[in-house]
């Protein structure tokens, strides 16, 4: 869910709009916020599954330390969602283990 | 340590009358004031320096618990909202024969409307009565903290000290 | 090689304040932060500050913040983001990641204020999507705008745990309940009666004993506790939520101090093992001072006026303040910072501090 409106932080103000493709679902998001927040504002909450008894993980830290909500973005492994940035058609996959390195890409668009 | 804020995070009736901001029954009756349940030490000032009257000292060092001056209080209310503990409320005995008007800080939304009946809880979130909004403050000066009075049976001016939440569009 | 005259490592309360007075007193000053954006923590104190009009009270964290940053710019502090200080080496040599690159930075002071990380419970199911720190969830709703979760057990009575109860509630969450392992709240009464009027049980004496769900948090099983923090059993309640939030303290992040090999002196209330530091707060390394959080669990308060402290200390001894001035603008702040250490929850703090200043004059 987003906060629309905040007693505090008064009206959202939200930047552009965009989409990530998640697991093959498209799913909105706004430049620029972390991967992880869109995320977690859609209700998705599993990040990853662990490399020797496939447990789920997702967000623990928020800030960058813990690694807990590593996923595979754009063809690259274990990648810290929750510290980096959302851009559009960015391809977000659950990793699974320790994952796979695929082909990188640029927000869905493969490298030269 | 048995009872009191430091195990229920609710200050005891022993706590709050042997608090110097805490005005006498007998005051209370006389005229619109405010109630200040600063009950611990903490390095805090504010609203010594925001009483256009003098009518709260704290002093040095700054964790001394206010006192308050019921006589030079004139409920202009500007404590209310500025209180970084949410600790000080209105309270006027002089409302009505049957009820008392009850000013407490509220930072949530949404807000009631002028005249319409909220669910008054006491300091442990328990609804206690029905009660009617008086007014609903809220201008750029507090700080996105509003300041709500309702009317309340003079029984429990002394009890009331929020509404319960209202639920989110 | 990059050079610069003082390095402040980390842009939270502590940092910004460190540079701003350095800046100020006509240093070449680069703060590095490893985030896109300053302010540590600030940001997300979406409430009002105690303390006295000096301390800036009944202004809310994030204006703070706003005011720092604004005050840092106009002091002409070089600010970079989005850079990782990995490594302290000899002759004061920074190691610092930024993008896909490295670089060195030497600099003549360096000033760390790398702050603290939440410490972690660990218990059955802990690990199931849902359970975060309270830190992690104040980042998502006030700084991200999205909630975790509907249904929330905090942990902790801590002033961490009450807080961030109390802006879940705000962001529209429900907070089932706060426990507490101890037989007290030792957060500020204040915080807790803001939530208890809220209509949020606080359970002292009790913790959590696990976490169950199959793909995330589905509910939460709490029981009472013995004065060894014992849970005892038959007492075990079941709780509905989605969300469990850890506030069960911080600890400094003191890896570049212990690279270094500053001194380290161990102090349980205030986090466990701190860099010990003089009355400047300098370490026990010459041209290496340390402020905020990392020296010892306090508030933002204490980090601003402790990143002010080493500011001008590190500005005076480079020789941009005269000695007169600048022990009279030391002494202002230590009177501040006296003022924010006293009463029954800061004159602990003032002893353990008094302990760190000790053991440094003792090195």
């Amino acid at each position: 869910m987003r906060i629309e409106d905040h007693p505090i932080l008064g009206k959202a103000e939200w930047g552009r709009k965009i989409t990530l493709i998640v697991d093959g679902e498209p799913i909105e998001a706004f430049e620029g916020e972390p991967i992880a927040a869109a995320l977690i504002a859609a209700g998705h909450r599993v990040f990853h599954y662990t490399t020797k008894r496939n447990e789920p993980r997702g967000v623990f830290c928020a800030l960058g330390r813990c690694t807990d909500c590593v996923m595979t973005v754009d063809g690259q492994i274990n990648v810290r969602t929750c510290v980096t940035p959302a851009r559009d058609g960015m391809v977000v996959k659950t990793q699974i283990g320790l994952g796979q390195w695929e082909d990188l890409q640029v927000c869905g668009e493969k490298e030269e | 340590m048995k009872g009191g804020i430091r195990t229920t995070g609710i200050p005891s009736k022993e706590e709050l009358e042997a608090s110097p901001g805490y005005p006498s029954a007998k005051a209370l009756v006389t005229k619109p004031m405010v109630v200040i349940e600063c009950v611990q030490d903490i390095p805090c000032n504010p609203c010594e320096a925001i009483c256009p009257n003098g009518a709260i000292f704290v002093g040095h060092p700054i964790t001394q618990l206010p006192v308050f001056y019921p006589e030079r209080c004139d409920a202009c209310g500007r404590c209310i909202p500025l209180c970084p503990g949410q600790a000080i409320f209105g309270v006027d005995m002089t409302y009505a024969s049957d009820k008392a008007a009850v000013s407490f800080p509220y930072e949530f939304l949404p807000l009631p409307n002028k005249g319409d009946v909220v669910q008054g809880v006491n300091r442990a979130g328990e609804v206690v009565c029905d009660a009617k909004v008086l007014r609903v403050q809220r201008p750029k000066s507090f700080d996105h903290t509003a300041v709500i009075t309702v009317a309340v049976p003079k029984d429990l001016a002394m009890e009331v000290r929020s509404m319960r939440r209202l639920p989110r569009a | 090689m990059g050079r610069t005259e003082i390095a402040v490592v980390g842009a939270g309360p502590a940092g910004l304040a460190a540079a701003i007075e350095a800046a100020r007193a006509g240093a070449q000053v680069t703060l590095i932060d490893e985030n896109e954006r300053p302010g540590g923590q600030l940001f997300k104190q979406i409430h009002k500050f105690f303390g006295s009009e000096a301390h800036r009270a009944g202004t809310r964290g994030v204006q703070i913040g706003r005011d720092l940053l604004k005050e840092a710019q106009d002091a002409g502090v070089e600010i970079r983001l989005n850079t990782v200080v990995y490594g302290l080496f000899a002759h004061h040599c920074l190691g610092l990641v930024c993008g896909d690159h490295t670089e060195d930075l030497q600099a003549e002071i360096i000033i760390l204020a790398t702050g603290a990380s939440e410490n972690a419970l660990a218990f059955p199911g802990w690990t199931l999507p849902g359970v975060m720190g309270a830190g992690a969830a104040q980042t998502l709703i006030n700084i991200h705008r999205a909630l975790p979760g509907y249904r929330v057990l905090m942990v902790g009575a801590g002033n961490v745990g009450l807080i961030v109860a109390y802006q879940l509630l705000q962001a529209g969450a429900e907070v089932v309940a706060v426990v507490e392992s101890l037989p007290c709240i030792g957060g500020y009464g204040v915080h807790a009666s803001k939530v208890r009027r809220a209509g949020v049980p606080i359970l002292t004496a009790h913790t959590i004993v696990r976490a169950e769900g199959e793909n995330g948090v589905e509910r939460a099983v709490i029981a009472q506790v013995d004065e060894n923090c014992q849970p005892i059993s038959g007492t075990e309640q079941n709780l509905d939520v989605d969300t469990i939030c850890l506030a069960v303290g911080l600890s400094p992040l003191a890896e570049l101090a212990w690279m270094a090999g500053c001194q380290f002196t161990y102090i349980p209330t205030l986090g466990g093992w701190v860099p010990v530091h003089d009355q400047d707060m300098q370490t026990s390394l010459t041209g290496i001072y340390v402020t905020g959080d990392l020296t010892g669990i306090e508030e933002a308060s204490t980090a601003m006026e402790e990143g002010r402290l080493a500011g001008l200390a590190a500005a005076e001894t480079l020789g941009y303040l005269a000695p007169e001035e600048g022990e009279r603008k030391k002494a202002q702040v230590r009177e501040l910072l006296a003022t924010l250490r006293i009463g029954s929850f800061g004159e602990g703090r003032a002893v353990a501090k008094g302990q760190i200043v000790k053991a440094r004059c003792e090195a």
